[in-house]
């Protein structure tokens, strides 16, 4: 679905991202998982075609994103990590908007959503403002905002953070259940109990890969009892080959 | 090319928000109206009611009727003054008065000078006093003795009455503030509250971006325009001579010029705080100083006036004064709008150009 060849963003002379190759299967749940400043946002936002990379290539379902940008924006669900709806709309007016600006019927868009607002009970707020919401709605809304246009692609940027852990548990469900239908989920955190949710994760630091791979096999070649172990331990192990 | 449907969600977007929020309103309506009337009232270039101290040393019928003349206008107003402090310095020095006529023992026989001191702390009032008091007399005079006898025809605003200089002018600085101001702080809150990437991520393009924010504020900025013209005929019974489809139409042009330059002000600034000063910057002063508004342009320095020519409010100087005071159709208006249009599709260029569709 996604591939990117050696990766590559820098801002002056800092390599923010530092030759990162992925592929990306559709239906897989893949996650970035890493400190603050470890180049995760940065890799998401050159994936979504919002930075331009320094060198290397992106390819979007066969698109090359430099070249196809429109064809591969409408392939694209992105979800930031700021909470960026209109907070004087309502919520229902906010997802006209974003049905608008790609070019959905609002009925199809309402269908598109249909299942996952069921999923989050979105329906009974619809007509509330959404500056007025709790967090954990907005943040739900804006979920749903990134898949009014059925994209194949959703990329969701620390879309848990500051949400309690039921709630947290009830998006995750959503994502699953998303890549259940066939989308590929790219998701960034920071709570390492979340990556167990991933079918595949990469463990950035400093913009670079330290490791790639599916949970379970990483946390044997580890020796790692959990997410968090092996986090520490390949941190750990990264920092004494560098030093 | 720009797709219809997404300028469409864009600018439905962007009335949601200009109905909700109540600073917006604010801007729109209340800033032109406060304008509107501490200019009308402060900038007042007509003097009244100047106090005046008249020595008379003739007493006689003349020298009556020569102050009567002074009284009956609504200019002067005489101030009674004891004897002992008719010293003009001692009188200017307390502010008791801004002029003193002293009319000579003979006036009327022998004498026909009479001698007036006007305190120029103020030359621009001393100036009108003097204007004022020549007429007077002048007309006390009845004629001429001398070989020439001028008689000034006054035509478009024949009482001189500053309102119907101010109001125009007013109109066009007005819009313009605002119209860049508003265009431009909602671009730039789109940038500071991150909606903005959430935007870009969507196959939108720029120019369907400044597309869809600019057109609700068309509506906004010539509703303005006639909330400016209605309260300042209404308050300061400035005429409206010409057609009113022709001042819709060029205060449109008008409109969308200030609109494009908010756009290309919102292309360089990052934060409302920015682009709000940026646009004021850009707009008051200039307007103020070198539309011709204040100081007439042809006695400007060649390189102030050459300036001139990228001032929006220059040409729409002559489309509304020619409207409102001479009456101008589309063929006397022609040139001024053309200016307007060309200076909209050049910054529109700009700034669709300058805008960036990815992050920095």
């Amino acid at each position: 679905m996604i591939h990117t060849r050696d990766l590559v963003k820098e801002f002056g002379s800092f390599r923010a991202v530092d030759n990162i190759n992925l592929d990306i299967a559709k239906g897989e749940i893949f996650g970035f998982l890493g400190a603050n400043g470890a180049g995760k946002t940065t890799t998401i936002r050159m994936l979504c075609g919002l930075l331009l990379p320094s060198s290397g290539s992106i390819t979007v379902d066969g698109l090359d994103i430099a070249k196809h940008s429109e064809g591969v924006k409408h392939k694209i669900g992105y979800m930031s990590q700021k909470f960026s709806l209109y907070p004087d709309l309502k919520a229902i007016e906010n997802l006209e908007f974003y049905a608008g600006i790609y070019q959905v019927p609002f009925k199809k868009a309402l269908a598109n959503i249909r299942d996952v607002m069921d999923q989050f009970g979105l329906t009974d707020i619809l007509s509330s403002s959404t500056g007025a919401l709790p967090m954990g709605y907005k943040q739900r809304l804006s979920l749903v905002a990134a898949l009014v246009h059925d994209p194949p692609l959703v990329f969701l940027d620390e879309p848990t953070s500051g949400v309690d852990p039921q709630a947290r548990r009830e998006f995750w469900q959503v994502i699953n259940d998303l890549a259940q239908t066939g989308k590929s989920v790219i998701v960034s955190t920071h709570f390492m109990d979340e990556a167990e949710y991933c079918h595949r994760v990469i463990v950035m630091q400093d913009g670079r890969e330290v490791v790639l791979g599916k949970p379970a096999e990483l946390k044997d070649q580890h020796q790692a009892g959990s997410m968090q172990e092996l986090f520490l331990r390949v941190l750990g192990e990264n920092n004494a080959k560098s030093v | 090319m720009p797709n219809l449907s997404r300028i469409h969600a864009i600018a439905q977007k962007e009335v949601f928000h200009i109905l909700r929020d109540s600073r917006t309103l604010v801007i729109i309506i209340l800033m032109p109206l406060l304008q509107l009337i501490i200019f009308g009232y402060a900038m007042n270039m007509e003097l009244g009611q100047v106090p005046l101290v008249v020595q008379d040393n003739a007493l006689n019928g003349a020298s009556r009727a020569l102050i009567d003349a002074f009284i009956h206008t609504d200019y002067f107003q005489v101030v009674p003054l004891a004897a002992k402090q008719l010293e003009p310095k001692s009188i200017f020095r307390t502010r008791k008065a801004q002029a003193t006529l002293s009319i000579p023992k003979d006036f009327g026989n022998s004498e026909t000078a009479v001698y007036l001191e006007i305190d120029a702390s103020d030359p621009n009032s001393a100036q009108l006093i003097q204007n004022y008091a020549t007429g007077i007399v002048g007309s006390f005079r009845g004629s001429v003795a001398a070989g020439i006898d001028l008689r000034p025809l006054i035509l478009y605003n024949p009482d001189m009455k500053s309102s119907f200089f101010f109001v125009p002018g007013l109109i066009a600085m007005i819009l313009v503030m605002i119209c860049a101001l508003l265009t431009s702080i909602s671009i730039s809150r789109e940038k500071e509250m991150g909606s903005m990437e959430q935007i870009l991520v969507s196959p939108v393009s720029a120019s369907e971006i400044l597309l869809g924010k600019v057109l609700p504020y068309i509506l906004l900025g010539l509703l303005d325009a006639l909330l400016i013209l209605g309260v300042g005929m209404l308050l300061f019974q400035v005429p409206f001579r010409g057609e009113f489809v022709v001042f819709l139409l060029f205060t449109f042009l008008y409109v969308l010029t200030s609109l494009c330059l908010g756009l290309l002000v919102s292309t360089v600034a990052k934060t409302q705080q920015a682009a709000m000063m940026m646009a004021l910057g850009i707009t008051l002063l200039p307007t103020l100083l070198l539309s011709g508004y204040m100081f007439p342009i042809s006695s400007m320095p060649p390189v102030l006036q050459k300036l001139t020519l990228v001032i929006p409010a220059r040409y729409y100087l002559q489309i509304i004064r020619g409207i409102m005071l001479k009456g101008n159709g589309v063929q006397h208006l022609f040139q001024a709008g053309l200016s307007l249009v060309i200076m909209s599709a050049v910054m529109l260029l700009v700034a669709a150009r300058r805008f960036k569709l990815r992050l920095s």
